[in-house]
């Protein structure tokens, strides 16, 4: 057969990389960026360090904020060069990293068993869909009350938003997978537990993946209230700190900083799910069926 | 065998719906297992003298519906019902208004993507939480800067939604269209717009469940405010800093009753909007 | 009754296969969802003999697949019997087959395992049955993917080649069990005219080495022909067998087999059998729609 001389191996990561920044630099798109970042920073400063325009003074202005930043000697006592900076992204970081390994660890096994048995579905389901519509908020004071220490709830909170968000989409994974590639696996001899380890895991995992990475998001986005609310270290609490004291340069520090981490951890989530779905990345970058 | 038929096709209906209540019954007993099980670790240390971890700090269901019965008959608990309601209409409605014009828009045009998706992207990893304190300096009322922040929560959602939609119908259709001397205009009219419908919709209900949840913690934050005040999560949080645990636990359930409520609400539109397709 | 003989055929395939019989007798079944009663095959009975090529045509909702699931254990049957070499898969008191892998099926829109390549999928069957090591099984696999064919794309995901590739390699995974029978529902439907072509070639070509009982389902008569030492054409739904064509055909078969006389009189016969059955079948849709 002559198919057997058109497999010949595919470009490698690396080339297939630099190729594709090449590819894109041919076209209009990041001079467009860099033209749409301009011009937002631009009017930013215009409005608030140039005209000193009435409600956008009240914010510090773009200049202001980068000088403080990268500045060795911040005037607000924070910068890149301070250790209490480093000291609430590491606390953040850590928190968000034990919170989402938790709910991750927690919420992927029941969605995978809620995906694959109707009756543990039955018995489970309606009463995470009784807790789901409760605001993560709304479990502050609950939660204060319940662990009653500084870093328990902070944690449960993080951990309850993302817990909702993988489990539901772990268990919806399971349910998209075709029925064929069960039928395929039972004739071809499996039993109950092959099915599990070589269909419904890797079938769900493009699921679960979208689910981490909104996971994760929300896990910051739980993490933010829990440690404005409560905390003593973290950026929600270097955003509330601030304010609180007046320093509003570190607290839009605080929150691009917030950004930037959030970003980069879903990045993180994102390598992985293409480094563990190896298949999809193959077959897309093909155009294969 | 052909006359056998009709026989069975009565007994196995009946087999099919009980098949079909399994489910809901095996609901049923789920919730009620829970909340026993609330109720006896709640109660643990009045009855038995020993007090359970974390559930036992929590009131028991039963004290929540008594105390959920007196609450409901003060007007100060409806108003705050009204005034969250009001907040999330207000934020989310902007928030429509603003973001499918602008994803639209980026959809359509790729100099306006281009220049815009960026900045869009640096800040979209903010969490709205993040915004509070900027948004109480900013804006001159405790009210407006809830509303803004509520605004921001469904904005990104509704947006992105909006965007991947757009992108993703079938460019055939465009181009059937267009052979057959359709105009710019008619192409995002007849094409664009009802394609993206359902996209709006899913973003619109995702939207509206972000919206609940940064109402909250606004109103939580700005402490009530001064002139903005009330509202579900000041309810919460005060009934928290009187020490009325139960009265904090209606809080939570009011909240996500609201919560659920406008939901539905969201998908009966969809149901409405676009009779052709199952959502959800 | 529409028992076939099984010894009228034995022609040409029978000499070497001495397993993979499969007897239907009178299987009926109704579907129910929700109450509603759907007969999708009636008292249906059909004698496969070892190693025969049986092809089952009919018009579209007639039952096959139901016929196909049934022998594979997907679905259960309503009454009736099928036995495969004498044991009873499915039938009195038994409604539902095992699902085994001496019945491997080969499925329309393929069901290769997309996150295993090409080698994992083929040497996932003895893996899971433990009757090879892992090393053993994958060495096998490699070998009769060569053997396909398919050397060079062994490592590949099934995303990553084309659709006819993917579909020999899911008849290699179904052959390295060396099952008794192999079922395959319209496995080359989707598929151009020139892919088909190398599809039906190299079936054949596995054929002969194997002869393994091969039940098939298509809608392409000319293809029913060319593989089939038997064409059975099934009746509208409730599906019974109304016709039997025997393709007495020297094999090996090749290509230009396709424009012989022989081969024209019998898609002739067969294609008015069917023709009439897609009649009666759309006729009746029309009465179920007024
Ligand atoms: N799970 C089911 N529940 C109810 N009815 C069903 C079910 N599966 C199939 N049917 C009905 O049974 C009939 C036979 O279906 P089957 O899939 O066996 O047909 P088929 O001959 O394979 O058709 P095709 O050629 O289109 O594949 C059809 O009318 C179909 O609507
Ligand atoms: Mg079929």
């Amino acid at each position: 057969m002559s198919d057997r001389d058109v497999a010949t191996q595919g470009p490698s990561g690396l080339s297939l990389f630099l190729y594709k920044t090449k590819k894109s630099f041919g076209t209009p798109m990041p001079y467009l960026a860099f033209v749409g970042i301009g011009l937002w920073l631009f009017t930013y400063w215009l409005l608030n360090e140039q005209l000193k325009i009435s409600p956008f003074n009240k914010i510090p202005g773009p200049a202001e904020v980068l000088t403080e930043w990268f500045s060795q000697d911040p005037i607000w006592g924070t910068s890149l060069f301070t250790e209490d900076y480093w000291q609430n992204i590491k606390a953040s970081c850590l928190r968000i990293l034990i919170a989402f390994s938790l709910a991750t660890g927690l919420g992927v096994p029941l969605g995978l068993f809620m995906g694959w048995s109707k009756k543990f579905k039955d018995y489970t389901f309606p009463v995470l869909e009784l807790l789901r519509p409760i605001p993560i908020l709304a479990w502050v004071p609950l939660s204060i009350v319940m662990f009653q220490s500084f870093e328990a709830p902070i944690l449960f909170l993080a951990t309850l938003a993302s817990f909702f968000v993988t489990t539901l989409n772990t268990m919806l994974g399971v349910q998209s997978i075709d029925e064929s590639y069960f039928r395929a696996a039972g004739c071809l001899g499996s039993k109950r537990r092959h099915v599990f380890i070589h269909v419904v895991l890797p079938g769900s995992l493009p699921f679960v993946f979208t689910g981490l990475q909104i996971s994760i998001g929300v896990a910051w986005f739980s993490l933010v209230a829990a440690e404005m609310i409560s905390g003593e270290f973290g950026l929600g609490y270097m955003i509330n700190a601030s304010y609180m004291v007046n320093k509003y340069v570190t607290m839009v520090m605080a929150m691009l900083t917030l950004g930037f981490v959030g970003w980069i951890t879903s990045a993180m989530v994102r390598a992985a799910g293409s480094q563990m779905m190896q298949w999809r990345e193959k077959a897309l970058g093909q155009g294969g069926a | 065998m052909a006359q056998a038929t009709p026989n069975t096709q009565k007994s196995k209906s009946r087999i099919g719906k009980l098949v079909s209540n399994v489910t809901f019954w095996r609901g049923v007993v789920a919730i009620l297992v829970f909340l026993a099980l609330w109720e006896i670790g709640a109660q643990w240390k009045g009855w038995f003298g020993y007090m359970m971890p974390f559930v036992g700090k929590v009131a028991p269901p039963t004290d929540v519906i008594a105390i959920w019965m007196e609450v409901g008959q003060q007007p100060g608990y409806w108003l705050s019902w009204w005034l969250s309601s009001v907040r999330v209409f207000v934020g989310f409605l902007a928030a429509m208004i603003i973001g499918i014009p602008f994803g639209l828009a980026m959809a359509v045009n790729k100099y306006f993507r281009g220049i815009f998706f960026p900045p869009f992207e640096i800040l979209r990893p903010i969490p709205p939480l993040a915004w509070v304190p900027a948004s109480i300096i900013f804006w001159p009322t405790t009210e407006m800067s809830i509303m803004f922040i509520t605004f921001l929560g469904a904005f990104y959602t509704i947006v992105i939604n909006v965007l991947g939609g757009a992108r993703s119908i079938d460019v055939q259709y465009l181009r059937a269209a267009q052979s057959m001397g359709a105009s710019q205009w008619d192409l995002f009219y007849k094409i664009i717009l009802p394609g993206t419908l359902p996209s709006i919709f899913v973003g619109a209900a995702v939207g509206m469940g972000i919206t609940w949840e940064v109402v909250l913690a606004g109103e939580m934050m700005s402490g009530g405010g001064q002139q903005g005040g009330g509202g579900l999560g000041f309810f919460i949080w005060g009934s928290y800093m009187g020490g009325v645990m139960d009265q904090v636990i209606v809080g939570m359930i009011s909240i996500g009753v609201a919560g659920y409520i406008s939901s539905s609400l969201i998908r009966y539109l969809g149901h409405v909007c676009m009779p052709w397709r199952r959502m959800f | 009754m529409n028992t076939a003989s099984a010894q009228a055929n034995s022609t040409s395939s029978a000499d070497a296969a001495t397993k993979g019989a499969i007897s239907i007798r009178n299987v009926t079944k109704i579907y129910d969802p929700d109450g509603v009663n759907v007969l999708a095959v009636e008292d249906c009975s059909i004698e496969i003999a070892p190693g025969e090529v049986c092809m089952i045509v009919g018009p579209s909702g007639c039952g096959k697949t139901t016929l196909l699931n049934a022998i594979a254990g997907f679905h259960s049957i309503t009454s009736g019997q099928i036995d495969l070499d004498g044991e009873m898969l499915c039938g009195p008191g038994k409604p539902l087959a095992d699902q085994g892998a001496d019945r491997v099926v080969v499925f329309q829109n393929g069901a290769l395992f997309p996150w295993k390549t090409l080698a994992d999928n083929v040497a996932y069957g003895p893996i899971v049955q433990g009757t090879m090591t892992k090393a053993e099984a994958y060495g096998k696999a490699v070998d009769m993917l060569a053997e396909a064919g398919l050397s060079g794309v062994a490592g590949k995901y099934p995303g990553e080649v084309s659709s006819g590739m993917a579909r020999r390699a899911e008849i290699v995974r179904a052959l390295i069990n060396d099952p008794k029978v192999l079922l395959l529902d319209e496995p080359y439907r989707a598929m151009d005219a020139l892919t088909k072509s190398i599809m039906h070639e190299s079936l054949l070509e596995v054929y002969d080495r194997t002869k393994v009982t091969i039940f098939f389902i298509t809608h392409d008569l000319e293809e029913a022909i060319f593989l089939g030492d038997r064409v059975i054409v099934m009746t509208t739904r409730p599906a019974r067998t109304k016709k039997i064509v025997d393709v007495k055909i020297e094999r090996p078969r090749d290509y230009r087999l396709l424009s012989s006389e022989e081969f024209r009189v019998l898609v002739e016969e067969t294609k008015g059998a069917v023709h009439e059955e897609a009649v009666k079948a759309f006729e009746a849709g029309e009465r179920e729609l007024a």
